[in-house]
């Protein structure tokens, strides 16, 4: 698949391959249009796919970019911060906690800076280069933040990344560590965008990851749906829970899996798509259930940081995907997001941030309210690692403390042999 | 009521490159009436056929959505600022 230009999403007017996400028409967002594609060789198209590199590049046909970055396949393991190839892990215990059928648990903390975010950085880092750029930027909830600031190091570039001031802490020293110019702005993230909208159209020599670049960036998160496919032998999944902030993951997740049905690379249908928010953030699920596309904003009150966009932009096409597929966009509470962190990690091994434990806890709602079939395949995409919200945890289990004696333990932990 | 109308990029070159309208309104709708009437190509690109904001356009006030406030009834105080910018997001 090459990609042939931009389009309107809204009313299909098309535009070059530059650094633009907003149709000059309508202000309908842009995204890339490809030129069709057949594969006549399917069996030859997958082994070139397993050929090569263990990262996004081996979709690289399947990406927007001139060429792959790097001479060669080989070459493209070792350019910037490979991205992707993350585990797919089957998780018997949590579908058995939860009374389900089968469960595979899609862990993208396995990036560079342990959030899916590195996959999307990836692809608009790789575009920003080929278009000239030597400043990468971004408006950040903090996952993005780290990776912005790590792969702009890894590949030698300025950065300049503006987070929300009162961010998490891990979020903010995983950012600076790698020497970006950090700006933390007075504002939620809502404000945040706004500013960096308003900078993108100033300063031209930038690239904004998710605003001017945002076309390319987004087309990143198709890779989890190749991956999911890959990793399950060529066949889409029936059912993905997948968290939603500004929609972008969501909707390009069965993109992902559309592409690769039409191309005859995956057998199945698109799965059935339910979306996670957070309660203290959930413009997505109340326009779902009130059954209208338009997503009211919302002030966020949350902790989960990382959903936290009041004003998602891709929220009416997350609402008509959940639609589509007979999915949903459900809420969870803040109590249920940390009891998600705890049930995911106490079954599967596998720490999440507050992001992944509203997936979690969404997953064991839509299993409490019957509305998984006990023959289905679900897949549960974790975006990001625990490590990063560490206060979602804290207080919420207790330790044994004793004097260094063999007495001591037995008479405070006293385990019967 | 004399206010400022801040115009993003994509919309400049329909007001000859002036990336600011001074016009006088005392809401946010009589401010955008009062550019319409100057430059009559840009209302249909920020409002639908029913006049109301396209759903990708975001105005603010003081830096607020007016989705938050009363949309285009939202008032603007003297020497006020309306901002127009595309709507884009992704954490």
């Amino acid at each position: 698949m090459s990609a042939e230009s931009l389009k309107c999403r809204e009313c299909a007017e098309p535009y070059p391959l530059d650094a633009r996400y907003v149709c000059e028409r309508c202000f309908g967002p842009l995204e890339v249009a490809y030129a069709p594609k057949v594969i006549d060789d399917v069996a030859a198209e997958r082994r070139k796919i397993q050929a090569g590199p263990q990262n996004i590049w081996r979709y690289a046909d399947f990406l927007p970019l001139e060429a792959p970055p790097g001479p060669s396949l080989r070459a493209s393991s070792r350019f910037g911060l490979p991205a992707g190839c993350t585990p797919l892990i089957k998780a018997d215990r949590l579908a058995e906690r939860l009374g389900l059928g089968e469960v595979w648990v899609k862990n993208d903390a396995a990036n560079p800076t342990h959030s899916f975010k590195d996959r999307v950085v990836s692809v608009a880092s790789a575009r920003a280069r080929e278009l000239g750029f030597e400043v990468l930027a971004c408006a950040s909830t903090g996952n993005l933040a780290n990776a912005v600031a790590a792969q702009a190091a890894a590949l030698g570039l300025e950065s300049y990344v503006f987070i929300p001031a009162d961010l998490e802490e891990q979020k903010i020293l995983a950012t600076g560590v790698y020497g970006t110019n950090l700006v933390k702005v007075r504002g939620n993230y809502d404000d945040v965008n706004r500013l960096c909208t308003e900078l993108s159209g100033e300063k031209e020599g930038w690239a904004f990851v998710n605003v001017n670049m945002r076309p390319y960036y987004a087309e990143g998160s198709k890779t989890i749906a190749y991956e999911v496919a890959e990793q399950l032998g060529w066949e889409t999944p029936d059912r993905v829970v997948a968290p939603v902030a500004s929609g972008s993951l969501f909707t390009k997740i069965a993109k992902g899996f559309g592409e690769w049905l039409d191309l005859g690379l995956a057998t199945g249908e698109i799965p059935t798509m339910n979306g996670a928010q957070a309660a203290g953030c959930s413009p997505v699920a109340t326009a779902f259930a009130a059954g209208h596309d338009v997503c009211k904003p919302v002030k966020p009150d949350t902790i989960a940081k990382s959903l936290a966009i009041g004003n998602p932009a891709d929220g009416p096409y997350a609402v008509e995907l959940a639609r589509a597929t007979s999915g949903a966009i459900d809420a969870v509470t803040d109590d249920e997001i940390k009891a998600g962190i705890r049930l995911l990690a106490e079954t599967t091994g596998i720490f999440t941030e507050t992001a992944g434990g509203v997936t979690t806890a969404t997953l064991a709602k839509l299993a409490d309210r019957g509305d998984i079939g006990s023959d289905e395949r679900v897949v549960l995409v974790i975006t990001g690692e625990g490590l990063k919200t560490l206060d979602a945890v804290r207080g919420t289990f207790e330790a044994y403390e004793i004097e260094p004696s063999y007495d001591a333990f037995e008479a405070r932990v006293g385990v019967a042999v | 009521m004399a206010v400022t109308v801040k115009l993003p990029t994509q919309l400049r070159a329909s007001v000859g490159g002036a990336s600011t309208v001074p016009v006088a309104g005392a809401t946010v709708g009589e401010a955008l009436d009062a550019v319409y009437a100057e430059h009559p190509d840009l209302r249909e690109r920020i409002c639908d056929e029913d006049g109301e904001l396209r759903r990708f356009v975001n105005i603010y006030v003081g830096g607020e959505d007016i989705r938050y406030l009363d949309g285009l009834a939202t008032a603007v105080g003297e020497g006020g600022e309306v901002q127009i910018l595309p709507a884009v997001a992704g954490g």
